[in-house]
């Protein structure tokens, strides 16, 4: 059974800004990035940010991540008449991709017209992203962790890691193809952090900073910022671009994930998978589609390891095969045919947060957007179907699929 | 699988950088480890394990709850091996681990593992409670190689 709102909202405009180095987008302000993201956005889809009138954020009650603002001074300072609403999916970026889902609801609901996603992220000297869990005061939850010295999420996702090793002969090889191949799709991106081709051995010399995971296997730190804007399939129409419709979006997670790695009690299987399997059955049953059906699919790629687990969750191949599929090249995307590999689905085209830039997320979203319009930098021939992923986080995660007008 | 890097002797981390904060749910496990004694929080109705200790069985929604005294023993269910200190930022080899414990009904406790090299641990290494002083007074359990 199809989900009712079905292709009923699109993505029509996307905007962002330059990605910056972390910390170095200074003296810029976070509501500076995130109106130029925002009015990039309109200006693409051919709206005034006036008309703008709904905000659906994820990661909590306001955009930003370090630092924060809110609906009322974003409205102050681009001169919305009046917004009819304001949400948020709550914790982390593992509701990156269901930030459009929460758009079309607002949208369905017809509390708003024209609906806004932003994510801005800029760190400070005294606001450390990857360390934030450590520089936390512990809580009476994380008393149960903190005080083992897993202090970031780098160290939380190594002990999940070293599971799947462990139960399924997962290799450092496979993690490597990984960081590689992203690395190698960001070379010919103008805004990407890392643009300088990646051997084997200078992965392998990346030092090891929660053994079995490498520096190079944690996403870069980026500032900068990233909105979309999402409306009706009517409205759409009179829009600039060709619209990316939303075919089916989820979020949420199983009991068995949870708090997840703020937990660490979940059962196997789920222990050492990216917990997405909920959310994969769910936008597959929304969609009648399965993994194969996908044209390219953009994975959450906070660590390179959750990005195999995530193919596992998602059925690109099956629980415990991720190794074998990723060093068969299944995964990458061939620029000479424009297309995928060995009969796989290419994943991030953009280089991803390993190589491109950390928005929490939201590059992924704009990717996929550009994919099934048909103009992006690595473009997938004949793109209908794009997968976004959000997530491996606590509970949300999310997932979304895109087709192409 | 075990590393292949030789990191050494895997060290716990100083208990005098190490803080905790309980609540009404969770001091009935501190106050135990106070006494050394490991303890899980059980359902007083249905027998349910769960951890950390929370205010309702996820089973079965009752408020009845148990600290049974524990082996003080347990199984290496997965880790991580670090080797810079997080107070302080110089060259520590510790390895968190989550261990699975013994007659705790599928609980986990996750602590500092010490008494071999960082790479001869493996998953499935059987291990014993090592109490570790930490601020203000608690006992933080931890663990050694059996």
């Amino acid at each position: 059974m199809s989900w009712s709102h079905q292709d009923k909202c699109a993505i029509v405009g996307i905007g962002a800004t330059d990605y910056y180095v972390r910390g170095k987008s200074w003296p810029r302000t976070i509501t500076d990035l995130a109106g130029e993201a925002i009015l990039k956005a309109c200006a693409d889809a051919g709206i005034s940010v006036k008309d703008v009138d709904g905000f659906a954020y994820y990661a909590g009650a306001s955009a930003g991540y370090v630092d924060k603002f809110d609906t009322g001074s974003l409205m102050e300072t681009l001169g919305m008449r009046n917004v009819s609403f304001t949400a948020a999916l709550t914790s982390g970026g593992g509701g990156s991709a269901g930030g459009v889902g929460l758009a079309t609801a607002g949208l369905m609901n017809e509390d708003c017209r024209y609906a806004v996603t932003v994510m801005t992220v800029q760190q400070t000297p005294n606001a450390r992203l990857g360390a934030i869990f450590g520089s936390m005061k512990p809580d009476p939850e994380n008393s149960f962790l903190q005080p083992s010295g897993l202090i970031g999420p780098g160290h939380l996702m190594s002990v999940l890691a070293r599971r799947h090793m462990h139960l399924y002969g997962t290799t450092e090889d496979a993690l490597a193809e990984i960081v590689i191949a992203s690395r190698q799709l960001a070379l010919n991106r103008p805004k990407a952090i890392r643009r300088t081709p990646l051997t084997k051995e200078e992965y392998m010399a990346s030092p090891m900073l929660a053994d079995p995971l490498r520096r190079l296997d944690f996403c870069l730190e980026t500032d900068g910022a990233v909105a979309v804007i999402t409306t009706t399939a009517d409205r759409a129409k009179d829009c600039r671009q060709k619209p990316a419709y939303i075919h089916a979006c989820a979020h949420g997670a199983a009991r068995e994930w949870g708090r997840a790695f703020g937990w660490m009690g979940m059962p196997d299987p789920e222990f050492s998978s990216s917990g997405h399997k909920f959310v994969a059955d769910r936008i597959w049953a929304q969609s009648g589609l399965r993994a194969s059906d996908m044209d390219v699919a953009l994975i959450y790629d906070h660590f390179s390891s959750m990005v195999l687990a995530q193919l596992e969750d998602y059925g690109f191949c099956e629980r415990g095969e991720g190794n074998d599929y990723v060093l068969a090249g299944k995964f990458r995307y061939d620029p000479a045919t424009r297309s995928g590999v060995n009969g796989g689905v290419p994943i991030n085209t953009h280089g991803g947060q390993l190589s491109e830039a950390y928005i929490i997320g939201m590059t992924h979203v704009t990717e996929a957007v550009e994919q099934v319009r048909g103009t992006a930098i690595n473009q997938v021939a004949d793109c209908e179907f794009a997968l976004v992923t959000g997530g491996p986080a606590p509970i949300p995660i999310s997932g979304l699929i895109l087709r192409s007008a | 699988m075990s590393s292949s890097i030789a990191y050494g002797p895997a060290r716990l981390l100083p208990g005098e950088q190490i803080h905790i904060t309980t609540n009404p749910d969770t001091e009935p496990f501190w106050l135990a480890a106070k006494e050394r004694r490991l303890t899980a929080c059980q359902c007083g109705s249905c027998g349910t394990f769960r951890m950390p200790p929370t205010a309702y069985c996820p089973n079965c929604s009752s408020k009845e709850r148990n600290f049974p005294t524990l082996p003080g023993t347990g199984t290496v269910f997965s880790y991580a091996i670090c080797s810079k200190n997080p107070a302080t930022g110089e060259d520590y080899v510790y390895v968190p681990v989550v261990v699975d414990l013994d007659d705790g009904g599928g609980t986990r406790l996750v602590g500092n593992l010490t008494g071999c090299n960082a790479e001869d641990i493996e998953i499935g290494m059987r291990v014993t409670v090592e109490w570790t002083d930490i601020c203000e007074g608690w006992v933080l359990p931890n663990f050694r190689t059996a």
